[in-house]
């Protein structure tokens, strides 16, 4: 019988097709990717004034947790490593180094802070490195041209300024402004941002600004301030335990301004019912992602989704605590870019799905706001929708603004 | 005018909450005469387990009275074993220690509780009064601070165990050869101290929201004023804190930008403090050979 | 404060020969094989680790600043932040807006540091203990607003972004090596200077004035000179030790330069133990490692463990690792040449 040739011949098939098949499974691996997992190094201030944040770094590990479970991207495992750097840029750059060069992991992802992403960009950019989806709302992460291995996520606080500075001139022509701000990067951006959205009327239109340092700890002699200089317009860029003391304040002393507040202190149950719900109605916000506190959403399918990870992979996280939303949400969008990815688990690769995102659409964005870069636009998220609190909820008007940088 | 008058009113405001740590901070270097950098931390420690009790449904007033006993316990107990071990070390040793329990509390607190800030009942009804110069619940804080004084005072100078504490921070090796438990009065000293931090807390909580940072520039300020009024003095706390908080908030409206209010006003404290360096009610200990 | 920390001071008048050598000799070839491992170090452990122990030798030149000040002088200082962040900005600034090459940078980084510090260190003789320390901690507060404030020169909140060192070509170092053989140099000459200071006649009247500052005066020493020279030299190490940080980390910002640094000198300079020299490279290798290692245990509450691990050094050492563990050293010493001198029947001279 002629067994035995088919057989080897059958045998010597399989092997070519297996190792053909390996071969395109093996696909291409940069440092920290392989068949089996998917290193990802980030920095968070887990110690330090700014640790309330950590918990974004947390809600991520707990995200990447579910992804695992679920049978990994593509079959591989994330091993997701995040360290501590306080906040402090000398320690960013320490922890950043440690993740490229000893733990070699693929790229970095989320690292947050404007100063810790500042010192860490030049090596990241000089060594070819991912510096993905920055935990920042600074505007120069969107320079693919100069860096182009950075990109932000979130829209910037400059972009939103200039939502509100355009809001003021099409309702409130002859408003007198007042801003209140954090002096930091953050609160002075919206500063820069709503003058660069006023244009040339900026001088005539801001009557007073005032800035508070994050040990103070009240802003009420700032409110008291703003007050006296006639204004019929604030502008808050605060965090929420300020925010919601201002809030606070301004009812107490009986002044009615329109009320402009940072995106980053909308939430209901953090910023607001401390101040008092009642004492909230009317301020306007410009947001780009479903308020986690808002009761509007918590019907939603998307919500009781998320809460439901909360609850098996977060549980020691805030629900009331929109960094736990965040960090949801920027996780999602790195997953899909590694999916895109396939079996090319390059550096290269990695940005440049990055930056080829067409109108991905995550659950807890608002209706009509989606994802999207190209080689030349590195702001995944810029656009915006004005809301206005109404005492027990924020109600979206107006239509969906795309802030490109002007 | 008008904007004079409430900068003034918010800075008696927020500076009867700088009084109130400084009397903590008072009492603890009367007894101990040491500075207790974690006063602060376990204050807002307190008002946590405060929001605890409230939150499982207590009234206000007995979760108030149960958590200024469990806070005096833990000072007793802080005393007992962690600032025991280094007591008749150098004192840079028992300041390490008290920073490291701040570093402790706080991050304790982030874990157990989360950063997210907190809602806090106030025992006073919040309406604007005085035509919208000054709240009652702020009122209340300034009320509450000047009862604790009145009390404090009371203690250290009509009541046996207030000497006794005196005499055993004072001079520790005479107290006890009159029979004064020495080890016991430090204990209790920090007790108290425990417990009107815990008061301050409780009561600062509704007006600047409990989060695990809610007293860490407080701390600052407070230190600041008790030192301006005289480390030794519990009047010259409360004095030295009305004082920070009025001046820090003038400073910033009329004499520099705010973004300069802080270092202004730290170099006026410290200006006062050059041509008074005991602070405004110290008095200093003059050596003789 | 800081009454209490005996300061350890190299027993020179033990006498005795060691297997042919003094004393001196046995130091001076301890010292230098230190030295050279230093040295040879770096090339045997990965960049990564290289420049983790440059930041320790940083820290270690900072913290010994703060030695001499609070250790020495018995001045308490929360504030050495504050003159570290002013030796970085100076450097940051001389060579972005001056295109000063960054060798150059530290000796004016130090001076100016120096000056500052005998400026503050004037007003600061009125003030004792606590006060004092308000007084520093003053310092340490105001700093981040002062460089916020001052943005056309400070970069404000964006801070300033350096050049990377290139090395010397020829040398055949890379950046990270050259870097850490740098700072070494400078740690030893600070150390070999400290050493000069604190163990002659100034360092003399520096504990003098710290223990019995009225018999030092009746002695004919000039407290306030001392004093203020005290503060001086202190900040100028400690604004040297930033001076290099920002060239090492090639970035400054407001952020980096908080009240917590400060307060980190401070934990280090008593953990390694405060009245020594050795005490600082113990201090220098706590601030840098133990945070991390706080990390590596716990996610949840990392600075929780830092404040463990302060308190139990506190509790097992409490005069410093260095501090403590010294006497036992000198006794030990003592010890081999009591018995050296039973064994050779001399008298040990």
């Amino acid at each position: 019988m002629a067994m035995k040739p088919s057989i080897v011949t059958g045998l010597t098939m399989t092997g070519l097709v297996l190792a053909g098949g390996l071969a395109l499974a093996a696909g291409q691996y940069g440092p920290g990717a392989s068949d089996t997992e998917i290193k990802i190094g980030n920095t968070m201030p887990y110690s330090g004034p700014a640790s309330s944040y950590g918990a974004i770094g947390k809600a991520e590990t707990a995200y990447f947790n579910m992804i695992n479970d679920q049978g990994g991207v593509n079959g591989r495992k994330i091993n997701f490593i995040s360290r501590d750097d306080s906040y402090s840029p000398p320690k960013t750059v320490e922890q950043i180094r440690k993740l490229v060069e000893e733990d070699q992991v693929l790229l970095t992802f989320n690292v947050l802070g404007t100063p810790p992403n500042t010192a860490v960009q030049g090596y990241l950019n000089d060594n070819k490195v991912p510096q993905l989806f920055v935990a920042t709302g600074a505007d120069k992460w969107n320079d693919p041209k100069a860096h182009p291995w950075t990109m932000g996520w979130q829209p910037s606080y400059r972009i939103e300024a200039r939502i509100y500075a355009r809001y003021i001139l099409q309702n409130l022509p002859k408003a007198k402004i007042a801003v209140l701000y954090q002096n930091d990067d953050f609160g002075k951006d919206y500063l820069i941002g709503l003058r660069e959205g006023l244009g040339d009327k900026a001088d005539k239109m801001i009557v007073a600004t005032q800035s508070y340092e994050t040990t103070d700890p009240t802003v009420d002699s700032q409110v008291v301030s703003l007050q006296a200089s006639g204004a019929d317009v604030l502008l808050t860029a605060a965090i929420p335990k300020f925010a919601a003391q201002v809030i606070r304040k301004v009812y107490d002393t009986g002044w009615k301004p329109t009320h402009l507040l940072s995106n980053v202190s909308t939430s209901v149950k953090a910023a607001l019912q401390p101040a008092g719900l009642d004492k909230s109605i009317g301020i306007i916000s410009a947001g780009y992602g479903k308020e986690i506190t808002d009761p509007k959403w918590q019907s939603t399918p998307e919500y009781k989704e998320w809460l439901a990870w909360m609850q098996k992979y977060n549980p020691q996280g805030n629900i009331a605590d929109a960094n736990n939303a965040y960090g949801y949400g920027v996780s999602q969008t790195l997953i899909a870019v590694l999916k895109a990815c396939g079996n090319t688990l390059t550096r290269e690769n990695v940005m440049k799905q990055a930056a080829s995102i067409h109108d991905l659409k995550l659950p807890l964005l608002l209706p009509g706001i989606s994802v999207s870069t190209s080689p030349t636009d590195f702001a995944p998220i810029k656009q915006m929708q004005l809301e206005k609190f109404d005492g027990t909820t924020w109600e979206m008007f107006g239509p969906v603004i795309s802030g490109a940088a002007s | 005018m008008h904007q004079l008058l409430q900068q003034i009113f918010s800075g008696l405001a927020v500076g009867a909450i700088y009084g109130s740590v400084a009397l903590a901070l008072v009492m603890i270097y009367r007894a101990t005469d040491l500075i207790n950098f974690a006063q602060g931390e376990m204050a807002m420690f307190s008002t946590y387990i405060a929001w605890t009790l409230v939150n499982a449904g207590l009234p206000f007033w007995a979760a108030f009275v149960i958590t200024l006993a469990v806070s005096f316990l833990g000072g007793m107990t802080i005393e007992r074993i962690l600032i025991r071990p280094v007591e008749n070390a150098p004192v840079l040793a028992s300041v390490i220690v008290t920073i490291a329990l701040a570093l402790i509390f706080n991050s304790l607190a982030g874990w157990i509780y989360s950063y997210t800030v907190q809602d806090f009942p106030s025992p006073f009804p919040d309406r604007p009064i005085l035509g919208a110069l000054i709240t009652t619940n702020d009122l209340g804080v300034i009320v509450v601070t000047l009862l604790m004084l009145a009390l404090l005072f009371l203690f250290f100078r009509f009541t046996s165990t207030g000497l006794a504490m005196r005499a055993a921070a004072q001079n520790p090796i005479s107290a006890r050869l009159c029979g004064i438990p020495v080890g016991r009065m430090l204990a209790i000293g920090w007790g108290l101290a425990a417990a009107i931090g815990a008061t301050a807390g409780i009561m600062v909580a509704p007006v600047l929201f409990l989060d695990p940072y809610m007293m860490g520039g407080v701390l600052l300020y407070a230190f600041a004023g008790a030192l301006l009024g005289g480390i030794g003095s519990p009047v010259g706390a409360v004095v030295g804190g009305l004082i920070v908080g009025v001046t820090e908030n003038l400073v910033g409206t009329y004499l520099i930008a705010s973004q300069l209010k802080l270092t202004v006003a730290l170099v006026l404290i410290i200006l006062v403090l050059v041509f008074k360096p005991h602070g405004l009610f110290g008095t200093g200990i003059v050596q003789r050979v | 404060m800081t009454k209490g920390f005996a300061v350890v001071v190299p027993d020179r008048t033990a006498g005795g020969q060691y297997a042919g050598l003094s004393l001196g000799a046995w130091r001076l070839i301890g010292a230098l094989v230190l030295i050279a491992l230093a040295a040879a170090l770096p090339f045997f452990v990965s960049n990564y680790h290289v420049f983790e122990l440059t930041m320790v030798m940083i820290y270690t030149i900072a913290v010994l600043g703060l030695n001499i000040l609070t250790g020495y002088n018995g001045q308490i200082s929360l504030g050495h932040g504050a003159f570290f962040a002013a030796g970085a900005y100076t450097t940051a600034i001389l060579m972005q807006r001056y295109g000063v090459p960054y060798w150059a940078t530290v000796p004016p980084a130090g001076l100016i540091c120096f000056v500052f510090g005998v400026l503050f260190g004037l007003p600061a003789l009125r003030f004792e203990g606590p006060y004092l320390a308000l007084v520093t901690l003053s310092m340490a507060l105001a700093m981040p607003q002062l460089l916020k404030y001052f943005d056309n020169w400070t970069g404000g909140v964006q801070g300033i972004n350096l050049v990377k060192v290139a090395p010397p070509a020829g040398l055949g170092l890379d950046h990270d090596r050259w870097l850490y053989l740098l700072v070494l140099a400078v740690l030893i000459l600070a150390i070999r200077g400290a050493a000069n200071l604190l163990h002659g006649r100034t360092g003399r009247a520096l504990v003098a004035i710290r223990d019995h500052p009225i018999a030092a005066a009746a002695m004919g020493i000039h407290n306030a000179r001392y004093k203020t020279l005290a503060f001086g030299i202190s900040t100028l190490f400690t604004g040297v030790a930033g001076s290099l940080a920002s060239i090492v980390v090639s970035y400054v910002s407001p952020e980096g330069y908080g009240m917590f640094l400060s307060i980190a000198f401070l934990v280090g300079s008593t953990i390694g133990g405060i009245a020594t020299i050795s005490g600082a490279i113990v201090g220098g290798l706590f601030i840098e490692f133990v945070p991390n290692l706080a990390n590596d245990i716990s996610d949840a509450a990392p600075a929780a463990l830092y404040g463990l691990a302060m308190l139990l050094f506190m509790y097992a050492m409490p005069l410093g690792v260095v501090g403590s563990l010294a006497p036992l050293f000198s006794r030990l010493l003592r010890q081999i040449q009591a018995r050296g001198a039973v064994l050779s029947g001399s008298d040990g001279k």
